[in-house]
Order: C-alpha cells, then structure tokens, then sequence
C-alpha cells in the first residue's frame, strides 16, 4: 500500500542557490549577454525577464568521450532501402552514428541560451550603468502598495480585532439565542407571584413553577457570552497608491555624426528614465522625436535604427515637442519628462533659440529635463547654452557622457528628490 | 463491478484506489517491489527535480543551477515535455507524479513506476550490488550537509573548484569487477572522523620515506640501489578512488568530498548500464498491469485510449531518415523485446525454437523475471534481442571507418544480420565501449611524483578536445605534474598531453 503525500506546498525554487551561484561564476559572460540584449530591446520591455545567451564554450563540464574518428559501426532503425554491402557519402542523412546534430530552434548550437529572471536581469542592467543602491531598489521595486480600512471580516489575527463589533455581535446572539426563555421567565414569574399572593409559597403548583423558573435561568445562562461566531476583525485590504499618468519625450539627434555606440548609451539614458517613470506613473506614453534639421515624430523602430546626414537644427525638435504638449499632452493632465540626447554639434545661432524655448515655453511645463551630450570632444556650443539654463532652472540636468556609468548622475536629483513633487 | 473512475480529474482518494488496484495486479503477476511513497508535485518542482538528476536532496553547485535554467527554459517554449514520473532507488521507492496529470496519466505512471521501476530495483542485481536502497537518502543529506560545512570553514571557491574536478571525472569512480561495500548512514558518520586520519595516515605512509631521486646518486649508489617499485602495481580504472586514496596534497576533507561524488557517481552506475531493461521492464508492465485494468472492467474506454495514446509516444522510434531522430529509443528496444520474449512463451513459433529453445514455450513470468533480474543491457541484447524485434524495428548496421571514403552498410535485418546485429547493438551498449578506457598506470613516486594516465584506444577511436581540460582538473585534484599518454592497438604509445601544477603564490601567516 502506497503511502500518497501531497508536496505542492512545499514550493519550488530548490535549486534557486544552484541558478545564483551560476549566475556569480559566469557573472563576465552574462553582464556580457544582457548589455546585448538591453541593445535589442524596446525601452519599455526593458523590465520583462530576459532571455540572454552566453556561449557554451564557457560553460560546459569536460569530461573524457571519444571525438571524431576511428572506425565505429553503429545500428540504427528503420531501414528502407539498403541492402548489405551498399555504401553511401558521409553526409547523407543518417549516417554514421556520432557526427554533430544539428539545432532544432534556429539558435546556433555553440549558445548557451536561458532565461534570466526580471530581478536578475535589472541587477546586471543596473550594474553596467554604476546606479546607487538606494536608485537600484528604487527601480527595482514592484509597484508601492499601501494597506487601507476596508471594513470588517470574521477572521483575521488577534491584533487585529475589533472589540466594539464583536461584543456588538455577542449581545445580539445573546439576546436571539435566550429571549424565548426569556420570555417565558418573564410569564413564569408573573404567574409564580400570582400564585404565592393567592395561596402561599408551599404549595405543588407553587414548588413545580420554582423549579420550571430555575431550569429556566439555567437555560438562558447557557448561551456563551462569547462564541468564535462574534468575533470580528479590523478588514485592510492592499491598495496600489493613486498614481497618475506621466509622458516621456526621446528627444534624439540623428544627423551623421550620431554612431550606432552614441545612439546605445542614448538608449541607455532613455531606458533608465523610463524605468524611473514606471515606478512613480500607472500610465506612461513615450514619444519618440527625431531631428537633424528637421524634427519628426517616428516609432521606436524608426528612432533607434534610421540614420540620416546633414546638419543640426535642435530648436526643430523643441519646437515639436511644444507642439504635442499642447495638442495631446496638457501640463494639467500629465506629467512631462524630457529626456535629450545630442552630440551637441548644434547649427550656429540656433542655439540661442534652443535656450529661449526651454525657457520660456518648455521647462514652465515639465517636471524634469534631462540632456546628455554623447560626445568625446570638447563641449560644443549648445552646451554653453545650456549652461546658463541650467543655472535658472532647478529640474533641469545636464552631463556630458563617454560610457554607461556616467548616465546615472544625470538623473541624481530625480531619485533623490522624488519625494518632493507632488503629483498633479 | 463499477468503473474506478470516469472522468479526468483525479483526487488523493482516486490515486490510493488505482494503487489499491495497481498493486493487486502486480501482485498477481509475481512483481516484488519496496513500498511506495508517491509523491504529488508542481511543474516546477518537476524542473527542480530535474536538475538535481532525480535526486531528493544534492549538495549545492552551479552546474545543477545550470540544468534548471537549460531545462526551464526549454519547457517553456514548449521544446520539452516534462517527464510523466520520476522514480527514486531508495527505500521506501520515492515517485513523483506531477499534478498537472490526468487520471488516467496518474495511473500510468504509479504502475510504470510505482511497480515496474521499483520491481526492477530491487530485483535487477545491479542494483542489488551497487546500491543500498535503504541508505541512499541518508547518504545524500549526509553529503549535502558536510558540503555545506565545508563551504562555511574552506570557503565556497575553494569547495567548488573541488567539486568541478571531482565531476570531470565522475564517470571514473567506479570499480567495474568489485563490488562495493553498502553504505550505512551511522557508519559513515561514524567512521568519518577515524577515516580522515587514518586515510592521512596512510597518505603519508606512501610519501614518507622517499629515496632520492636517481639523478641525483652517484653511479655506485645507483647500482646498489634496487629497481624502483612500481605504483600503483597494477594500472587503476578508477581514478577517483585512486585519487581519494593516494593524491598527496589533498586535506582530509578534500578527500571526503570525492568520496561523495565518488559515491554518488556509484549510485548512478546501474542506471547507465540498464536503461534499456529499466525502460522496457518498466513500459511492459505499466501496458500490462493497465490492460489488465481493462480486462476486469475497472476502467472505461476513454481511459484506455488516453492511456494508448500517451503510451503510443512513449514508444515512438523515429526512423533514421526523421529529422526528430536521435538514436535508439530505450524504450521501444525495451519494451518490444519485453513483448517478443512473452510472445515467445506463449506462442513460440519454429524460428524461436530454433533461436532460443530454452525460452521457446517456458513460462512467461519465470522466463522474464529471470531476465529482469541477472542482466544488463548489453548481455541482455545479446542474450534476449530476436530476429522478429529485429525485423520490427528494421535494424541496420552502418560501419564508419575514417580510412574509407564511404559508409558501409554490413548488415540489415535477415537471415545473415541477426546475429550481427544482436552482437553489435550488445557492443554499442556496453560502458565500456561507450567510455574512453582510461588508467593510472604509473606514479613516480621516487621522482617528481608526477601521475601517468593512460587511454587505451580502440577502433582508433581518439579523445575528444576536452581532454586537456579534464587533464586539468585531474592536476588540480593530484598536485603534481599529471601526463595523459595514448597506447594505440599496434603497442605504440605516445605522451599527448601534460599539465603542471600552478604555481601558487604562497600565503603565509605573519607568525
């Protein structure tokens, strides 16, 4: 006889050490595999657990077996057509038992391919762009919760119990459970005083009503005063804090001189307001605005892998931007981040311009402004411009940047003073 | 009499009938298994299950963690079906069933392993000499727990460069021609301690007094002096227990932890050599038992053909020509000639008199619980394998030699195949031939104490590239100088590889 024993609630993850402790030995080839995969993903699937694909070289477990070669003569089954003595070419189908198979999903066999989990896949995001602890848990965290009333429930833990509803239920059922004993008494009594006015209180019928008033008490003293069946608990239930929705504008520069390393670390800068964005917002619209010197709304597709030449007219992207705001986003309504990303090589005498638009019409309206100028030379001259911006406004931020780690500081005061705006 | 169940669904009072049932039958037919314990798990306990190669409890190591996500991931996208069952060798015999399972599915697996793998343990003597049933879990937690302390006292690198040595070599931790001693949890705690210094002891024993080494005697002094003795005297075949016995640098809990992989690995052994009975025997009687089942009207119709189905795949054998095929289905093999070697008791025709008179026309149960019990695949196949499986499944034979330009076909299934086939399908499942035969041939221990291994090719068949790597790890674990050589079947031999120790920079303690 089978002993049959239900594991189910045991939970799984027995070999959640063994997956860490891959993940710390192979910790290179995997920081590796996920900067790839950040590359080839939208901004806003940034926060999906990720496959990534480390090679499996790396990884595998030698052991003695024999290679290729020498003389092998191996069985196989359902021979259709050959008869003995028939010879065939080596690379027919088939063939020798032993030689390479190849790969059923499409994927080359030379990759380890697995699936890393959201956590584990940010870590390593977060890693490669240098992000303080306290910004790290920030975004890695699932969306706040807090605990609000919401009535009253018949079960809960005894810190949470009301005493005021349960004794409110407890005398209730007492009264249900003994009025009609109650009442009774009530006739009883009456009679019983009756009864001894007119005859006295040693009389049968006298003694007989006693003892009915007795077992009568008795019944009503066996209601409890307190059953399992009153008892009532403070109710809370999780709520998601009331968020409201927020937009972000990619403001891109496209012209020639942006490579496909400066478009990544834009990417990058994008990704990592995003993931801000989606911590603090329910709903998040992007906009994607591409310029050289004309600017244009275009998918994510369009922004990240189009390339065009030609010079730089910033303002154009600006001013478009002014333009969606008032047409599909007003300040009222939503939350607006900008998010800038520009060699900086701006058209001389546009500058100035640039400056007057963020002034006067763009950062009255936005919560927070972020440019970066991906460059390795020297500061060029919207920079200048932006300077003197960035010493008017508080919410605006600006850093030049050759690699990953020195994005994060471009967003600084965002994690840090985000307990300081209130949500419109 | 009532059907047990009719729909799907089943519950914990369902499953307690079917095996009420199950065992009956078992018994019926004379199957003697351990008690079970069945246990009901989730899909992803399944893939846990998976990583750790069936085994309840295992020591911690990334490369499990690495099966898991190989293996969660190709579930996922649906590349991989998940095992029905997995089946335990322990006592009482621990089966999982997945709760994702119909009823029906429920039952197949409780007689395909509740009663088919479990016979098979306690009777196939394999098992009977490799393993201890009864001490095996006790093992493991054992082994995972010493694991774990010396993670803690020696740090996790240093434990786990250790454990990624040990397995490199874990298919070499086993002496084919001697039986091992059973293990016993309370011994092994027991002794553990008396083993740790008394193996240091004799250790040192081998390394205390040693000679000088020739090139550095005078002449006269060297022809006085007596030939060297060799060591090991006869060349060793397992080298993890060479290892555990005889490395020289190795602390006392080094050497306790190969001792577990080494165990381990032993615990393994019977699985790799029975496959194909272990299936077949485990197939045959799950088909049987649940026909059974049908005869005496305890299940419907839709319950039988759900059971064909799924039992239908489990025997599929893609021809070689399919692009899913991947060799032989251990399975198929098994249960056909499972099937055929019932066939033949009861309804022998001329052919299998002539083949196999003893087996024509004996009694079926005796006949197959003979088989179950006192083979291996490989003597199996060649005791066992018929020219009616062999014409089912259209066997052939293709030889590849590298010195021909072309792929042979010896032998097909008829009359002059059979027993070529038969021959060679035993060989190809044969560990031995299947495995590098690989040495301890010599330490110089009056020398630099340097290791030889040797390969003993066949068939020319050479060592794949990884055998530098696992060189390696054989250096880490002996802490000299470690040579693989080849000897080719002409007595040639030839040194193909060596590794020296690093160099470790010495850490000493300020005094």
């Amino acid at each position: 006889m089978a002993t049959v024993i239900d594991r189910r609630e045991n939970g799984g993850n027995k070999s959640a050490v063994n997956q860490q402790r891959f993940i710390k030995r192979y910790r290179e080839q995997i920081r590796q595999a996920v900067a790839k995969a950040v590359s080839g993903r939208k901004i806003m699937d940034i926060e999906q657990s990720g496959q990534v694909s480390i090679p499996v070289k790396d990884i595998t477990e030698p052991v003695f077996h024999h290679g290729q070669g020498g003389k092998r003569e191996w069985i196989h089954p359902g021979n259709k057509k050959f008869v003995r003595g028939d010879s065939f070419d080596r690379q027919q189908q088939g063939s020798g038992g032993g030689g390479s198979r190849a790969s059923d999903s499409g994927e080359g066999e030379d990759d380890f391919v697995f699936t890393l989990s959201r956590e584990d896949f940010l870590n390593f995001f977060f890693e490669d762009m240098a992000l303080p602890d306290l910004a790290k848990r920030h975004l890695a965290k699932i969306a706040e919760v807090r605990k609000v009333r919401a009535g009253f429930s018949i079960d809960g833990t005894p810190s949470n119990l009301s005493i005021l509803r349960t004794m409110r239920s407890s005398l209730g059922r007492r009264i249900a459970l003994s009025s009609p004993y109650q009442k009774r008494l009530r006739e009883l009594e009456a009679a019983y005083s009756e009864e001894i006015e007119a005859h006295g209180p040693y009389t049968d019928t006298a003694v007989e009503m006693m003892e009915k008033m007795r077992h009568l008490r008795a019944c009503v003293d066996r209601v409890p005063f307190i059953e399992k069946l009153d008892l009532r608990y403070n109710n809370r239930v999780l709520k998601k804090r009331p968020q409201a929705q927020a937009v972000m504008f990619c403001l891109m520069d496209v012209s020639g001189s942006m490579d496909e390393s400066r478009k990544d670390l834009a990417k990058r800068f994008f990704m990592l307001l995003y993931l801000f964005l989606k911590r603090n917002y329910e709903r998040i619209d992007v906009v994607f605005i591409r310029h050289h010197t004309v600017a244009k709304e275009v998918e994510e597709e369009d922004f990240f892998h189009s390339r065009e030449s030609g010079g730089t007219v910033v303002s154009s992207a600006l001013k478009l931007m002014v333009e969606v705001i008032h047409d599909r986003y007003p300040a009222s309504q939503w939350n607006i981040y900008c998010a800038q990303a520009s060699d900086g090589d701006n058209w001389a005498g546009d500058s100035e311009l640039c400056g007057r638009l963020l002034r006067e019409s763009i950062l009255p309206l936005v919560q927070y402004y972020a440019y970066v100028e991906v460059a390795s030379e020297e500061p060029q001259n919207l920079w200048e411009e932006y300077l003197t911006v960035k010493n008017q406004f508080e919410h605006f931020a600006m850093q030049r940047i050759i690699g990953a780690d020195e994005i994060y500081p471009v967003l600084h005061d965002l994690f840090q003073k985000r307990a300081a705006w209130p949500g419109r | 009499m009532a059907y047990l169940s009719t729909g799907s669904e089943w519950t914990f009072e369902l499953i307690q009938r079917y095996d009420r049932e199950i065992a009956r039958i078992a018994g019926e037919f004379g199957l003697d298994s351990y008690p079970n314990q069945i246990e009901i798990i989730t899909a992803e306990q399944m893939l846990d299950a998976y990583a750790s190669a069936g085994l309840p409890v295992g020591y911690n190591h990334w490369s499990y963690g690495k099966h898991f996500l190989s293996s969660e991931r190709s579930y996922q996208r649906g590349h991989m079906g998940l095992a029905y069952e997995i089946v335990i060798n322990s006592n009482p015999c621990i089966a999982y069933l997945m709760e994702e399972n119909t009823m029906p599915m429920q039952a197949l697996t409780i007689a395909h392993a509740c009663y088919g793998h479990n016979s098979f343990f306690k009777g196939n003597y394999l098992f009977r000499t490799w393993t201890n049933a009864d001490a095996i879990i006790d093992y493991l937690l054992f082994a995972k727990n010493y694991v774990a302390e010396c993670e803690q006292r020696y740090g996790e690198q240093e434990v786990e460069l250790l454990l990624d040595s040990c397995h490199a070599l874990q298919n070499y931790g086993v002496d084919r021609y001697k039986r091992p001693k059973k293990l016993s949890i309370t011994e092994e705690q027991a002794r553990q301690t008396e083993r740790e210094s008394y193996l240091q002891m004799q250790v040192n024993d081998l390394w205390r007094t040693l000679p000088k080494h020739r090139s550095h005697l005078l002449k006269e002094e060297e022809e006085a002096m007596e030939p060297e003795i060799a060591f090991p005297p006869e060349p060793q075949e397992n080298l993890l227990y060479f290892i555990e016995k005889n490395a020289p640098k190795l602390q006392p809990w080094q050497r306790e932890i190969v001792r577990i992989v080494r165990k381990i690995a032993q615990y393994f052994y019977p699985q790799r050599q029975t496959k194909v009975m272990n299936e077949g025997w485990a197939t045959f009687w799950h088909y049987t038992i649940l026909h059974q089942l049908y005869e005496e009207k305890l299940v419907n119709d839709a319950f039988m053909l759900e059971l064909l189905q799924a039992h239908t795949n489990v025997i599929y054998q893609p021809p070689y020509h399919s692009p899913y095929y991947s060799g032989l289905n251990p399975y198929t093999l098994g249960f056909l000639m499972f099937q055929d070697l019932r066939r033949m008791c009861e309804n022998p025709t001329e052919e299998d008199r002539r083949w196999a008179p003893e087996i024509a026309g004996s009694d079926w149960r005796q006949t197959l619980d003979f088989a179950m019990r006192n083979f291996k695949d490989e003597s199996f196949l060649l005791q066992f394998l018929s020219p009616r499986v062999i014409r089912e499944l259209k066997l052939f034979s293709v030889l590849d030699d590298d010195r021909e330009g072309k792929l042979r076909v010896t032998a097909i299934h008829d009359d002059e195949g059979y027993r070529a086939i038969r021959q060679l399908l035993a060989n190809q499942y044969d560990l031995s031939n299947m495995e590098p035969n690989i040495q301890v041939t010599n330490v110089d221990v009056g020398g630099d104490r340097s290791l030889t291994l040797r390969h003993l090719q066949s068939d020319r068949r050479p060592l794949a590239h990884s055998f530098d790597e696992v060189v390696r790890h054989v250096t880490r674990l002996w802490g000299f100088t470690v040579r693989l050589e080849v000897a080719y079947e002409d007595g040639r031999r030839e040194l193909k590889y060596e590794c020296k120790p690093e160099r470790k920079h010495q850490h000493r303690k300020a005094a």
